[in-house]
């Protein structure tokens, strides 16, 4: 004797929308993060899901520990240049559809760490979708970026979406890093041929310091 | 309190006149300044007769590039049984910045030379791993060489 009584008498029998309207509301209404807190911003992550936010009201709080059950990576803090290879193949190993927000002045643009060790943004790693600005930002910036992030999904088409091939994500390289490997004995080998300047670099410039050693 | 760690300076110079070089004193902690070929002879007396049996620290220091000798390394000793504090400090010029690795008396120093060899610069003869452990393996130069710029070198500085 409820509402949806009264709904069903007055819906017709079959109803049809548009694929994509039913498939995106879909995907918008359960967004699933990766767990990927990197520093402060995580803590307002975390704050985010908490009871006082509560971002199980807009589908998104259940943080997965693995990336291959994910939909939405929220890179939450500064990104090492050491950590861009990390970050990089744990985005590859999200399934699509996947969408990335970047949390807070760092992750977008370095934020104050205009220095060797951070990557100045992660868009140079990763395609983002949302840009979060603070430092770090409120809960209530990042549940609206979740929700800009849903009125985005709600504009996309299926067709858009595909996976990529896994060979095609496996060669992919971030600049001025090296690829993820297995082992330490790769690493050592490349170290040893950077040093004997045998250049087995995934990079073509050369550095200044290399002009001033050979001048 | 810097009486007993003074003790421990002497029984130094007794067993060998160029072990000391020099004693610095500051805020209740002793500094001894000792030569790099006698580093692991003075750390193992330490260790085996004096009972300073664990390597609380190990670090680098590059005092700058116009500074000879330019890189120091300091030995952070403690004893668990005299619960005292002793400070060794090697001096390295640029051209020799080299100094014998003390993994062999402490495994703790394995890692904290590859972190001084990372960082400063720092080479430790007779290590047995002596890679990078904190910057990418393909990195260049020395995070912490006053001479480093901050951006660090190209590509690493993509911007």
């Amino acid at each position: 004797m409820g509402l949806e009584n009264n709904l069903f008498e007055s819906l017709p029998d079959v109803v049809t929308v548009r694929l994509d309207a039913i498939v995106n509301w879909a995907r918008k209404s359960s967004l699933w993060p990766a767990t990927f807190g990197l520093a402060c911003c995580a803590i307002e992550m975390m704050n985010t899901v908490s009871a006082r936010n509560d971002l199980s009201r807009f589908g998104a709080e259940t943080f997965r520990a693995s990336p291959r059950q994910a939909d939405v990576m929220i890179v939450s803090g500064r990104v090492s240049r050491k950590m861009a290879p990390v970050l990089r193949r744990i985005y590859d190993q999200m399934p699509e559809p996947k969408w990335v927000i970047s949390m807070g002045a760092c992750a977008t643009s370095g934020g104050v760490f205009d220095n060797y060790a951070i990557v100045q943004g992660v868009d140079k790693i990763v395609p983002v979708d949302i840009y979060v600005p603070g430092c770090p930002p409120r809960p209530e910036m990042l549940v609206h970026a979740i929700m800009m992030l849903q009125d985005k999904i709600m504009k996309e088409s299926v067709k858009d979406r595909r996976d990529t091939f896994e060979s095609e994500s496996r060669e992919s390289m971030v600049p001025g890093t090296l690829p993820v490997t297995e082992g330490t004995a790769l690493e050592r080998e490349t170290e040893v041929e950077v040093a004997a300047g045998e250049t087995a670099r995934p990079y073509s410039v050369p550095s200044k310091h290399e002009k001033r050693r050979s001048s | 309190m810097t009486e007993k760690l003074h003790a421990f300076v002497e029984k130094l110079k007794e067993k060998n006149e160029a072990w000391v070089v020099n004693v610095t004193e500051g805020h209740g902690e002793v500094t001894v300044i000792v030569p790099r070929e006698s580093i692991v002879d003075i750390c193992f007396f330490l260790k085996e007769k004096h009972g300073f049996d664990m390597l609380a620290d190990l670090c680098g220091a590059d005092r700058g590039p116009e500074e000879d000798p330019r890189f120091e390394v300091n030995y952070h000793l403690f004893s668990t049984t005299h619960h005292l504090r002793l400070r060794l400090k090697v001096l390295l010029s640029e051209d020799e910045a080299s100094v014998a690795t003390v993994s062999g008396l402490w495994k703790t120093a394995n890692w904290h030379e590859r972190e001084t060899y990372d960082l400063v610069g720092v080479k430790f003869e007779g290590h047995p791993d002596l890679r990078r452990i904190l910057l990418p393996s393909d990195f260049d130069g020395h995070a912490l060489r006053k001479d480093y710029p901050l951006r660090g070198y190209e590509p690493y500085s993509l911007n």
